[in-house]
C-alpha cells in the first residue's frame, strides 16, 4: 500500500514522519541527530530509502549524514566544503567588501538519476556537488566566478543558496536561487552560469531593476512544464514563462506579497501555494491568522485555505525550505512552522491537520511519495 | 594514556560514552592530542578544528587543570598532569546559549 514520508528538519534535530496514503494517521521517529541544526533532509528520487541530512552547529561546523534505509539508521559523510581556489569578497550588509567564509549547507538536491549524485547550496553562497554519496564535495565555481559574486550581499538569514531545481527535461539544466542575489541558470550541468532576473524589482537596493541583489526567496518549478518556474520574491510573487529569461508579478489579490516558500501542485502546473507573511519586519501571518493561499490559475486570482489552521492569535512563520507537496491522488500539502507545528492537508489544502504541533522550530519539510 | 573529554555532541557524533582514552607518541600538545583524537575519531575532523586552517573553531575551548589553554600555541606542551593520565584534557563548546 502506497503512503508518505515525511522528512521535517528543526533547530534541533529531524524527524521522519509515516503515513499510509489516507495520512490521517502519523507514526513520528526522531529527533535524530538531537540537540543540532537540520536546515534540510531530503530523499533520492531514484531511490528512496537513500536520505541526506544537513546537520549543523554554531560549536562544531558541518556534518553530512546519509541513510540507506529511509531515515532508519545513518551514516556520517563528508562534512568538509572547500571554495574553488581564492575565495575573494562579497557585500556585506553596509556594502563594504566581506570575505567569503563557508558556515553550512542550507538546502541538498538529490539528482534526479542517481542516488551517489547530490548538490548542496551553502552560505556564503555556492553550490557544490558530490559523486560519491556525500563523502566528498566539490564546488561548482562557475557560479561564483560568472562576474557578479562581489555584488551579492546576505539576506537577514545570511548569503544562503538556498534552492536548487534539476530541468527533469534537459539534464543539463540548473537553476539556483541566493539570497540576496537571484536567480542563476546554467544550461551546461553547471560549468557557466547567467543571472535570469529581468523583471524582478526590490526597492531595497540602489537600482531597483538590476541585474543582481534581488532577494529571492524561493523558486518554484512543476516537473512536467519545467519552462514555467514561480518565485517567492522578499516582496512580490513573480511567475516566469520562459525558464527565467523574464519575470511578471502575479501577486494579485494576496492579503500581503512577502512571504517565504511557494510550491505547485503534484498533478496541476497552474495550481501553486503560498503562505502570506505580514511583513519583511513583522515575520507572521496578518492578523494573527495563519492561511495558506492557493492559486489555480498559476497566479494572480488566490484563495484563502483556512479549515484546521489557527485563525487567530497565531504569530508562527513559515520558512523557504519548509513546504512540500506529495504526488498521491489527491495531492498532499504539507507546511511546518517556527512554533514547531507541521500541517498536512491530504486533499490539496482544502482542509488541514497538524501531524505534530510541538517540535522546535521547523527549518524544512520535503515529502516522499513511498510505492 | 591521554584522557579527552569531549563535549555531548561531540561524544554522540564518535558514539563514546564517558572519557577518551589516547596513545599519543612524542611532545603531548595540543596538536598531538588533537591529531591522535582525529586519527582514532575521524568523524571529528572539522568539528574541533578548521577543516582547511586547522584553528580551533571559534566557539570551542581548550581547558586543563583549571587552565584555560584556548589561546595557548598549539605546539606548547600541556601541563605535566595531562601528559601523564592524571587530569584530561577538555574539549569545551564556549557557553553560549541555545
Amino acid at each position: 500500500m502506497s503512503g508518505v514520508r515525511v522528512l521535517a528538519g528543526t533547530r534541533k534535530g529531524a524527524f521522519v514522519m509515516t503515513s499510509d496514503a489516507k495520512r490521517e494517521q502519523w507514526e513520528i521517529a526522531g529527533p535524530h541527530f538531537a540537540g543540532w541544526e537540520i536546515y534540510h533532509l531530503k530523499g533520492s528520487p531514484a531511490d528512496p530509502n537513500r536520505l541526506y541530512a544537513s546537520q549543523s552547529s554554531g560549536w562544531f561546523g558541518q556534518v553530512m549524514q546519509r541513510s540507506n534505509d529511509g531515515g532508519k539508521t545513518w551514516e556520517q559523510v563528508g562534512g568538509e566544503f572547500a571554495y574553488d581556489g581564492v575565495p575573494g569578497t562579497h557585500q556585506w550588509y553596509d556594502g563594504t567588501p566581506h570575505p567569503w567564509e563557508f558556515k553550512r549547507v542550507w538546502h541538498l538536491e538529490p539528482s534526479l538519476t542517481d542516488p551517489d549524485t547530490v548538490y548542496a547550496g551553502v552560505e556564503d553562497a555556492a553550490l557544490f556537488r558530490s559523486t560519491d554519496g556525500g563523502r566528498s564535495w566539490a564546488e561548482l565555481p562557475g557560479l561564483r566566478r560568472h562576474g557578479s559574486g562581489p555584488a551579492w550581499q546576505p539576506g537577514a538569514g545570511g548569503m544562503c543558496l538556498h534552492t536548487i531545481l534539476q530541468d527533469p527535461s534537459h539534464a543539463e539544466r540548473i537553476f539556483i536561487a541566493i539570497s540576496a542575489a537571484g536567480v542563476f541558470r546554467t544550461d551546461d550541468t553547471g560549468k557557466t552560469w547567467r543571472p535570469v532576473n529581468r523583471g524582478l524589482k526590490s526597492e531595497q537596493i540602489p537600482d531597483p531593476d538590476a541585474e543582481v541583489g534581488h532577494c529571492v526567496h524561493r523558486i518554484a518549478m512543476h516537473r512536467s512544464r519545467p519552462g514555467v518556474l514561480f518565485m517567492q520574491k522578499h516582496w512580490d510573487v513573480m511567475r516566469s514563462d520562459d525558464a527565467g529569461e523574464s519575470w511578471q508579478e502575479v501577486s494579485g489579490n494576496l492579503p500581503t506579497d512577502f512571504g517565504f516558500p511557494i510550491d505547485v501542485h503534484a498533478h496541476e502546473p497552474d495550481t501553486i501555494y503560498v503562505v502570506p507573511i505580514k511583513s519583511d519586519s513583522e515575520h507572521y501571518p496578518p492578523d494573527g491568522k495563519l492561511r495558506v493561499y492557493r492559486s489555480r490559475t498559476g497566479g494572480n486570482e488566490w484563495e484563502a485555505l483556512t479549515k484546521g489552521l489557527p485563525q487567530r492569535d497565531c504569530y508562527v512563520n513559515v520558512l523557504r525550505d519548509a513546504m512540500a507537496v506529495d504526488s498521491l491522488d489527491s495531492c498532499g500539502v504539507y507546511f511546518g512552522t517556527t512554533g514547531g507545528q507541521v500541517y498536512a492537508s491530504a486533499n490539496a489544502g482544502d482542509s488541514w491537520a497538524p501531524i505534530v504541533r510541538d517540535l522546535p522550530p521547523v527549518l524544512s519539510v520535503e515529502v516522499q511519495t513511498l510505492p | 594514556m591521554i584522557r579527552v573529554e569531549l563535549p555531548a555532541h561531540l561524544r554522540t557524533l564518535a558514539q563514546v560514552d564517558g572519557e577518551v582514552k589516547l596513545e599519543v607518541g612524542g611532545r603531548i600538545t595540543q596538536r598531538s592530542v588533537l591529531d591522535a583524537l582525529e586519527a582514532v575519531y575521524p568523524m571529528l575532523r572539522g568539528t574541533i578544528r578548521d577543516h582547511g586552517t586547522q584553528q580551533r573553531r571559534a566557539f570551542v575551548r581548550f581547558f586543563a587543570c583549571e587552565e584555560d589553554l584556548s589561546h595557548a600555541p598549539p605546539d606548547a606542551p600541556l601541563p605535566d598532569a595531562v601528559a601523564i593520565g592524571a587530569e584530561p584534557f577538555l574539549v569545551v563548546g564556549a557557553m553560549a546559549g541555545g
